[in-house]
């Protein structure tokens, strides 16, 4: 890919950062309406950690970075669940400097077991997993059927655009979303949201 | 948005500063971190205490920090919990040697930044133990939940545990009265008007003039279902009846009442309130040793109120009884 992950990581925390109050609506009809703003406040904190790391570092530092921010500065569930994410997806990253669609894969793979860990949750619990698993699975497809890096993501972005939209329909029942039980249903996670438009974002970054 | 704030981002710093401030006497700010301990911590051959969780529930926690209650507090963003490396810094604050058991409410996001804190004290060979608050009725605990949510009820285990850790027992013996005190206290809640959340600068609901919200949570999330407007007497009676509903008492028993309100709503209707829930228990020939009635448990500006019913054996009797000296709760 001709993007850095340092650029790449850029370009998500802006696009989370502009899509807080989207993302701050969508937690105020089922939650407690914060998840744009904890994780602006997290990615505005990784910007600035970014910045003083410099652009040269590699993935696995770039990575880890990220996941320690967003540890510290996010706060609620989604610092926990994304900085875990972010952590273990470092763990294989240490010394490279070149995302290729086998590492990817395995940095996917330990991201989704790091949030089922932390959370306690499987697909289907209208979780950021019902965005990232789907997501996965798309890709481990397009890899298997020898498909470009870009045509990879491009299938695990539609999948997990369709996983969102899969969330409008099922009951919560993790997060504090559970407590509307049945009122749950029609809307559509900002966890799994949240995921869908980081993954989206690698690929515009990606494409352009 | 009307709030009496500088800018949203600065709300909990500057709260924390005014705190600080105001009750030197107390409390020390943890340097750089957002925690609050005992001027005089970590007290030597005592289990520290520590509780915490979003801001915009004052006096929780920090005014509860003092001899007799807590051994500091961590202030999150409004309404989220704190991360782990705060948490973390006060578990190494409090810690005499003799362990630190947190008090956490019953959220996915608490439990997860507690748990990871948890990790990183034991790395430094720190013990610390945790127990969960769960006291919200509205809520079923079944398997299609994370189980039921922390509210008010925590000022009880607060209050009891602290009297526990102030004997000097060690953690098994304090963290078995804070489970006791869990497995024996309600409560349920309703909200007539919603609050704003400073960095989301509107309302996190609306309700209609003539609408309430039953089984309102403590951070702005909705309740299980709203209707229409009634009388204090009919609202009481209605969430009450639930928390007995789950927790049967009989004729001779010995209760602990704590009528809480959620930040707006005036003492006048918090003690109209509490009149009915005596009435109630009254009647059933339940008997109520001590009753609290306030602020305890707020939810910034939202309007309404939640009932905690505890149920006493002599244990907890005593411990509730025992001194306590805090910014929020004074006992002789």
């Amino acid at each position: 890919m001709k993007v850095s992950t340092y650029q790449a990581m850029a370009a998500i925390g802006q696009t989370i950062i502009n899509n807080k109050q989207f993302l701050s609506d969508l937690d105020a009809a089922i939650g407690d309406g914060d998840h744009g703003i904890n994780m602006a406040r997290g990615f505005e904190a990784v910007g600035a950690k970014l910045q003083s790391l410099g652009p040269d570092k590699d993935m696995g530092t770039i990575l880890k970075t990220v996941g320690m921010t967003l540890i510290t500065s996010v706060g609620g569930a989604s610092g926990p669940l994304y900085g875990t994410a972010f952590l273990r997806a470092a763990s294989l990253g240490q010394g490279k400097y070149e995302l290729d669609i086998e590492t990817a894969l395995m940095m996917l793979a330990a991201a989704i077991t790091g949030i089922k860990e932390r959370g306690k949750a499987v697909r289907g619990e209208k979780t950021m997993l019902d965005a990232l698993e789907p997501a996965y699975d798309a890709f481990v497809e397009g890899a298997k059927t020898d498909k470009s890096m870009i045509e990879c993501l491009e299938s695990a972005c539609e999948a997990a655009r369709q996983g969102v939209e899969f969330t409008k329909t099922i009951v919560a029942t993790k997060g504090r979303a559970s407590y509307l039980g049945e009122r749950s249903i029609g809307h559509q996670d900002p966890g799994a949201t949240s995921s869908y438009i980081m993954l989206q974002t690698l690929l515009d970054c990606s494409q352009s | 948005m009307k709030k009496v704030i500088n800018v949203p981002e600065q709300v909990v710093e500057e709260m924390l500063q005014g705190m600080a401030l105001a009750h030197p006497q107390y409390l020390r700010r943890v340097e750089g971190f957002d925690v609050l301990v005992r001027g005089n911590s970590p007290v030597s051959g005592k289990v520290g205490l520590i509780s915490g969780g979003g801001s915009g529930h004052e006096p929780s926690h920090a005014g509860f920090v003092g001899r007799g209650m807590l051994d500091g507090a961590i202030a999150g963003a409004v309404f989220t919990s704190p991360t782990p490396d705060q948490v973390y810094e006060a578990i190494k604050a409090v810690d005499s040697g003799s362990g630190v058991l947190l008090i956490i409410k019953n959220y996915s996001g608490d439990v997860m930044n507690f748990e990871m804190a948890i990790e990183m004290a034991s790395a430094d060979d720190i013990t610390v133990d945790k127990v969960i608050v769960d006291d919200d009725v509205a809520v079923e605990n079944s398997t299609w939940t994370i189980g039921r949510r922390g509210i008010a009820g925590t000022l009880f285990v607060h209050k009891i545990t602290g009297a526990k850790a102030e004997t000097g027992a060690t953690l098994p013996d304090v963290k078995r009265v804070a489970e006791k005190v869990i497995a024996n206290v309600r409560s349920m809640g309703m909200a007539l008007e919603s609050c704003t959340v400073p960095a989301a600068g509107k309302p996190s609901f609306v309700l209609a003039e003539n609408e309430i919200e039953i089984g309102m949570g403590i951070h702005g999330e909705p309740g299980t279902h709203r209707e229409a407007m009634s009388t204090a007497d009919e609202i009481t009676t209605h969430l009450v009846n639930k928390i007995l509903a789950d927790m049967p008492l009989n004729s001779g028993e010995e209760v602990a009442v704590l009528v809480n309100g959620l930040g707006a709503t005036p003492l006048m209707e918090l003690y109209v309130v509490n009149r009915k829930v005596a009435n109630l228990l009254g009647n059933k020939g339940v008997k109520i040793a001590k009753t609290y009635v306030g602020n305890y448990m707020t939810s910034l500006e939202m309007a309404g109120f939640s009932v905690s019913i505890l149920k006493l054996d002599s244990e907890l009797k005593e411990l509730l009884f025992a001194e306590a000296d805090t910014p929020a709760l004074v006992q002789f």
